[in-house]
């Protein structure tokens, strides 16, 4: 297990939506230049775990961290700036804009431009607007879509729109990339493609939480696993370690005696 | 085994289709010119649209009532429509009450050039603009919070309170409105009634019989003379004005700014979580669609007749502006100023059947709204969208019948 700085700190986090406890006391952290996997059966509250991360709610308890700060009442697009990028699970791109805008609307969040910048096209502004360009073909490519970046991200392919969504959030130049679900609705070769992409990803120096529920690929590409189920954390650790954990096992298949109605 | 001819895949035969396709071609043609070419061929367009109110082209100048007058309506609407555009085009803010803005704009001129004060036009002009802007700032920035049906609700509510209050307010001339407005400056010599009409040169205007033109100097344009006689003084005055913010516009679109409207009108949260502050941009659009109408208020205001009053500001107007855009296609400058024109020029050119002109209208609109929700001249990459979802059924629907 890799043992560098910690990058994310989830933090005893409680999340209670009326009556029901979505997360219940998580702690868990990312360290830096990991692939985490967060894996849990349906309704476990993977997602509602990266809505806290990514300031979408507001923890009831307990605390998120960020390279040591707390992320509580900052802004979502300010928690961006810090580092922090994700993708949806169900797909959310700017569809009638094409695929380069939307992948450079990710690259301008760290742009200083302004309105009069744009009004009276300063040399920021065409220094900035070149390197987001450049930026945002880079990742395309990194992705694998360039041939398509004039296309209008509604017309792209299912496939292709989760890669684009990956490329968009890389080009906010995050430090931790959360990917929700990305090999949803992939075939198995999309699959191993997508297992490729991100490790590729990793290499080029992210962190990468993953939230996802094939088991072969969460086993396959990360380096720990934390397991939620009914918004608690259940297990902790590499993948062999998860694989055999009779806790893990129980939460996906059921105790023993429904064992055959995975 | 017979082999069914795949239909050809064509595009849509609608006319309205072809009319985005023409002016697809046109862009596309005008494109690849040599950039002198285009600088040629701009001038010259706009030479023309200048000279429009002159050369007074047969069928399309209306007869029964002053063309340059209605030049400079069309004008104006074209502005609105260009300042409206930001709003709801490029950002998605539905604003119902955009009248108020150009309300505010008109009685910001109205009280410093005539009725509390003297100031000369050009130095009101600013600081309506700023009045104006600083107004939408006021209204979005507790309002723009809220989001789609609420925002038009309470745009709708402004445009309304800003009219009662102009009626109400006797420093602000109440129900009688305001008169004797600050013409613009005008340059040359200044008219001496009843027999030296002023300005540096006269510009004849061209009278048609039939298709034989012939030069009228009893009607001349003088140059360039802020009166009540003619219109076409302040048409050229505008004009250029809506060619400054079309210029602009063009400029902040095709930029980050530009980018940030677009992802926040496709996806606000999304667009939050990619870290655009989208307040802040919805605040700019907002803001900047308030000057714009601001802008074409203090030219309202200050126009042929020099009176403003409530009653210049209905909010069916508002409607009619909203109209504007969304009938020329919001989201693209040229098609939501086509719209504004339409919307100015139509009634105006058909004033024989007057009293139907507003059931004719809101038929056409209706009849519009079903058949091309997306308006006359919507954005290129619309009509891509919609193009590809035509061939598409059409590709479903051709090998069925085999």
């Amino acid at each position: 297990m890799p043992d560098t700085a910690k990058l994310l700190e989830v933090d005893d986090v409680t999340i209670r939506f009326g009556g029901l406890t979505a997360l219940d006391s998580v702690t868990f952290d990312i360290r830096e230049g990991e692939i985490l996997g967060l894996i849990g059966p349906n309704g476990a509250g993977k997602t509602t775990c990266f809505n806290v991360m990514t300031g979408v709610y507001q923890a009831t308890s307990g605390q998120v961290r960020f390279d040591g700060a707390p992320l509580a009442k900052l802004k979502r697009h300010k928690i961006t700036k810090l580092g922090i990028a994700r993708t949806f699970q169900n797909i959310r791109l700017f569809k009638s804009m094409t695929v380069l805008e939307n992948v450079m609307v990710g690259a301008d969040a760290h742009s200083k431009v302004g309105f009069w910048d744009a009004l009276l096209r300063t040399p920021r502004h065409r220094h900035t607007e070149e390197e987001s360009t450049t930026r945002a073909k880079e990742l395309l490519k990194i992705v694998g879509i360039t041939a398509r970046h004039d296309e209008l991200a509604a017309n792209l392919s299912y496939g292709d729109q989760r890669r684009l969504e990956i490329a968009r959030a890389m080009a906010t130049g995050p430090k931790l990339l959360c990917l929700d679900e990305p090999a949803a609705g992939f075939n198995p070769a999309e699959k191993v493609k997508l297992m490729d992409l991100i490790r590729k990803v990793r290499d080029q120096g992210y962190t990468v939480l993953l939230i996802e529920h094939d088991m072969r690929l969460v086993m396959g590409v990360t380096d720990r696993i934390v397991v939620l189920e009914f918004g608690r954390k259940i297990a902790e650790g590499a993948p062999e370690e998860i694989r055999d954990n009779p806790a893990v096992i129980a939460a996906y298949l059921g105790v023993e005696e429904d064992e055959d109605a995975s | 085994m017979t082999t069914t001819p795949t239909p050809p895949v064509s595009a849509p035969t609608n006319p309205l289709f072809r009319l985005g396709l023409w002016w697809d071609g046109v862009i596309d043609r005008y494109n690849a010119l040599p950039r002198l070419y285009k600088v040629v061929l701009v001038l010259a367009f706009a030479l023309f649209v200048y000279a429009l109110p002159l050369v007074r082209p047969p069928l399309i100048a209306t007869d029964r009532i002053d063309f340059g007058g209605v030049m400079f309506a069309c004008a104006a609407y074209a502005l609105i429509a260009l300042g409206l555009n930001i709003v709801i085009g490029y950002a998605g803010l539905l604003d119902l009450g955009y009248i108020g803005f150009y309300a505010v704009g008109a009685y910001t001129t109205g009280v410093l050039t005539s009725y509390h004060w003297a100031w000369p036009f050009f130095l009101a002009l600013p600081v309506a603009v700023a009045v104006t802007m600083l107004t939408g700032v006021i209204l979005g920035a507790p309002t723009l919070r809220v989001r789609g049906d609420y925002l038009a609700i309470v745009t709708l509510g402004f445009g309304e309170i800003i009219r009662i209050c102009v009626k109400n307010i006797e420093w602000l001339g109440a129900s009688a409105g305001i008169k004797d407005i600050n013409h613009p400056n005008t340059i040359g010599p200044a008219p001496k009634p009843p027999f030296d009409p002023g300005g540096l040169f006269a510009i004849p205007r061209l009278e048609w019989n039939g298709i034989t033109p012939s030069l009228d100097h009893e009607h001349a344009t003088h140059f360039l003379v802020f009166g009540a006689r003619d219109a076409i003084p302040y048409y050229w005055l505008l004009l250029t004005a809506l060619i400054v913010v079309l210029l602009g516009d063009r400029l902040v679109k095709a930029s980050r700014v530009g980018r940030a409207w677009e992802a926040t009108r496709e996806d606000e949260d999304a667009a939050e979580l990619m870290g655009v502050p989208t307040f802040k941009y919805k605040l700019m659009a907002f803001a900047l669609g308030a000057a714009i109408g601001g802008l074409s208020g203090a030219f309202y205001a200050s126009s042929q007749s020099g009176y403003i009053s409530p009653d210049s500001f209905p909010l069916a107007t508002s409607f009619l502006f909203v109209a504007a855009v969304i009938v020329g296609g919001s989201g693209n400058r040229w098609g939501a100023m086509v719209g504004g024109v339409l919307v100015a020029y139509l009634p105006e050119r058909f004033r024989d059947f007057a009293d139907y002109r507003l059931l004719v209208f809101g038929l056409a609109l209706t009849v519009l709204a079903i058949t091309r929700p997306e308006g006359l001249l919507p954005p290129r990459r619309t009509r891509r969208a919609k193009m590809m979802e035509a061939e598409i059924e059409q590709l479903e629907e051709g090998p069925v019948d085999a």
